[in-house]
């Protein structure tokens, strides 16, 4: 679609290259001994951010005598396939299950849910109706309450209607996101021009279908970014989890690495299983992040910076 | 994870997003269905019939997983569970007024988690804010290399949920798993990260290895809008890098490091996972050490679920407060 190539994705910050590549030329000797400081000030930083990482791959490669025989960061007996083949064995591959819940729980849920708020965004951007801006009012105090906070209530409510410990406790709440809602409404003012909806109502497109073939592909960018936001999260929620499932085949990946946290004493062959765990339900995060990094930052900063 | 759960989610709310390409034309309403409309009444149904279609979804869930349960909750926190004998006899549940609301808020447990959060916002806020804007100064000075691999290796933390970065630090602070405590008992520092006083830091290193990368991303994105004469005029007028950082630099993104401080206090009351994880090693910080972990103990711990609920809706209240106050504060700087 042509008009795609008019909608930005982000406002991405104005670059500022004379500035970048003009270094000052006085004082270099000073400028030397800054610059090395300010790297090594970054360097440690990393270091600091990349250290749990690091320790946690070096760690899911040993066997539970050697995670505490050995020296944290140095390798001991290669055991890392021999870890994965007992995650993936325990209790007869509870662990994949717990991986596919959570697909289901962040990916399904965060894509039906950004196609709810992306509809309502836009039908309060793009049609007048009546009470208009006091349904709006009540999306924004939506906004205002913390999903956590409800999450009490809610759990209540779903034991009272015998919700508790099914898909449905968890799923029905991550899909309703009033903040995308919000940034639906935002975006769809600034990428979905009312003439073009026009132009395709004169062609004799319903409503229905004009928001699908030509409102939804402008909105691909802001549908991304509010995907984003959803799908974080959705992969944070351990509380409403922790509070709403007791069988342990619905759970999380989260969740289920919590409750075999809770065992370890007991259970001391357990620690591989968790470390491991936690790197194989962490590597596809970070993949899915440096792939969209793009997305993460503009609707990182889609709103914080004017 | 509750505190990061509701940041993200709000970050941009008060300054959403100025349309990158601006309001092209008429949109809005007034386009779609001018006077100058063609198609009459059957269009008309049709637009109607739309808006019902595209926002009724959302409101109808809304209502299910937002307002009804707030007013059941309200109900029952009006009631109390009453043990006939011993327990065995089940429960009956009793009308108690606002007996709840008194009992949590003349809770020494439930006030104390509140003290708890607003101390560890005392340390936690200076240092991750006040590390974030360091490093967003730094990676945005003339002299930073290879920005690109600093920007992704902070933001990283911020792609591990809430959950496992907390389950990753638990190992790291337990002796015997964690190269930390070695490396400390080799240098013959004491410092036990379980202990009374140590603990409340352990969960303030959780959450800013979560959090400082992610408002660092931010923060560098605003300096990188600052305009570029105001910097050379500030070169020409012979400031220094560091003089330019703190009377340039910082004042013009003021807007930006005030709102994460205000978002960063709602995200804190609803702090959950790191905590709870902290904890079950450190005895002495008890399982209803924030409020979140308060409500969690009360409903599953001590079954008390009229207590629960009035403690759930004061901080809701309380949640709700702040973050009218943050957004109100947003808008006016939006405006100004």
């Amino acid at each position: 679609m042509s008009t795609q190539t008019a909608t930005p994705d982000a406002p991405p910050a104005p670059r500022r290259p004379g500035r970048r590549s003009a270094p000052p030329v006085r004082r270099r000797s000073r400028g030397i001994t800054s610059r090395v400081m300010v790297n090594g000030v970054l360097a440690v930083v990393a270091v600091y951010t990349l250290m749990p990482l690091t320790w946690l791959l070096i760690a899911s490669t040993k066997s539970y005598r050697d995670l505490f025989a050995t020296n944290p960061f140095s390798l001991g007996d290669f055991q890392f396939l021999a870890n994965l083949n007992a995650l993936l064995d325990y209790n007869d591959g509870v662990f994949v299950r717990w991986l596919l819940n959570s697909l289901l729980y962040t990916v399904v849920a965060s894509g039906l849910s950004t196609l709810i708020s992306v509809a309502c965004g836009y039908a309060f951007d793009k049609y007048a109706f009546r009470g208009r801006e006091r349904w709006f009012g009540v999306v924004l105090v939506g906004v205002l309450i913390p999903s956590t906070v409800v999450q009490l209530p809610l759990y209540l409510m779903a034991s009272e209607l015998g919700l508790v410990n099914t898909y449905w406790a968890v799923l029905i709440p991550s899909l309703v996101n009033p903040f995308g809602v919000y940034l639906a409404r935002v975006f769809s003012e600034g990428y979905v021009p009312g003439e073009v909806l026009e132009a395709a109502r004169m062609d004799g497109a319903g409503e229905v279908r004009t928001f699908r073939e030509v409102a939804l592909p402008m909105l691909a960018p802001g549908f991304v970014t509010i995907f984003l936001f959803s799908f974080t999260a959705n992969w944070n929620n351990f509380y409403g989890a922790l509070m709403m499932l007791n069988d342990d085949r619905l759970y999380p990946v989260n969740l289920g690495l919590y409750m075999w946290n809770q065992n370890v004493y007991q259970q001391p062959e357990l620690y591989p299983l968790v470390i491991i765990g936690s790197l194989v339900a962490v590597v596809p995060l970070i993949v899915a992040f440096l792939c969209l990094q793009r997305f993460w930052r503009s609707g990182l900063t889609a709103g914080a910076v004017k | 994870m509750a505190a990061p759960l509701a940041r993200p989610a709000k970050a941009p709310a008060p300054q959403a997003a100025p349309p990158p390409t601006g309001p092209a034309g008429p949109s809005g309403p007034a386009a779609s269905l001018g006077p100058g409309n063609p198609g009459g009444p059957g269009t008309r149904r049709g637009q109607r019939r739309a808006v019902a279609l595209f926002t009724v979804p959302f409101f109808a869930l809304f209502t299910a997983v937002t307002v009804l349960p707030m007013i059941y909750a309200a109900w029952m926190s009006l009631y109390r569970e009453e043990s006939s004998g011993l327990g065995f006899g089940g429960t009956e549940r009793a009308f108690a007024g606002f007996g709840n609301f008194t009992e949590a808020l003349g809770s020494e447990a439930f006030l104390r988690s509140f003290g708890n959060i607003a101390l560890y916002c005392a340390l936690y806020i200076p240092a991750m804010v006040g590390g974030a804007l360091v490093l967003a100064l730094l990676v945005d000075s003339t002299m930073a290399r290879a920005r690109r691999f600093f920007q992704i290796a902070y933001f990283l933390p911020h792609a591990v949920p809430g959950l496992i970065a907390s389950l990753i630090w638990l190992y790291l602070y337990t002796p015997g798993l964690s190269p930390i405590t070695d490396a400390l008992d080799a240098l013959g520092a004491q410092w036990n990260f379980f202990g009374q006083d140590e603990a409340i830091f352990s969960v303030v290193n959780i959450s800013a290895w979560q959090w400082t990368g992610y408002n660092m991303i931010i923060f560098y994105a605003g300096l990188q809008a600052v305009p570029r004469e105001v910097l050379e005029a500030a070169t020409v007028d012979g400031a220094g890098a560091l003089r330019t950082a703190l009377q340039v630099k910082i004042p013009m993104i003021r807007p930006t490091v005030v709102l994460t401080l205000l978002f960063t206090c709602v995200g804190a009351i609803q702090l959950f996972d790191a905590p709870k994880l902290v904890q079950l090693r450190a005895n002495t910080m008890g399982e209803d050490w924030s409020p979140t972990m308060f409500i969690y103990t009360a409903a599953f711990k001590g079954h008390d679920y009229g207590l629960a609920a009035a403690s759930s809706l004061l901080l809701a209240l309380v949640a709700g407060l702040l973050s009218f106050v943050v957004t109100k504060l947003g808008n006016r700087w939006k405006a100004s």
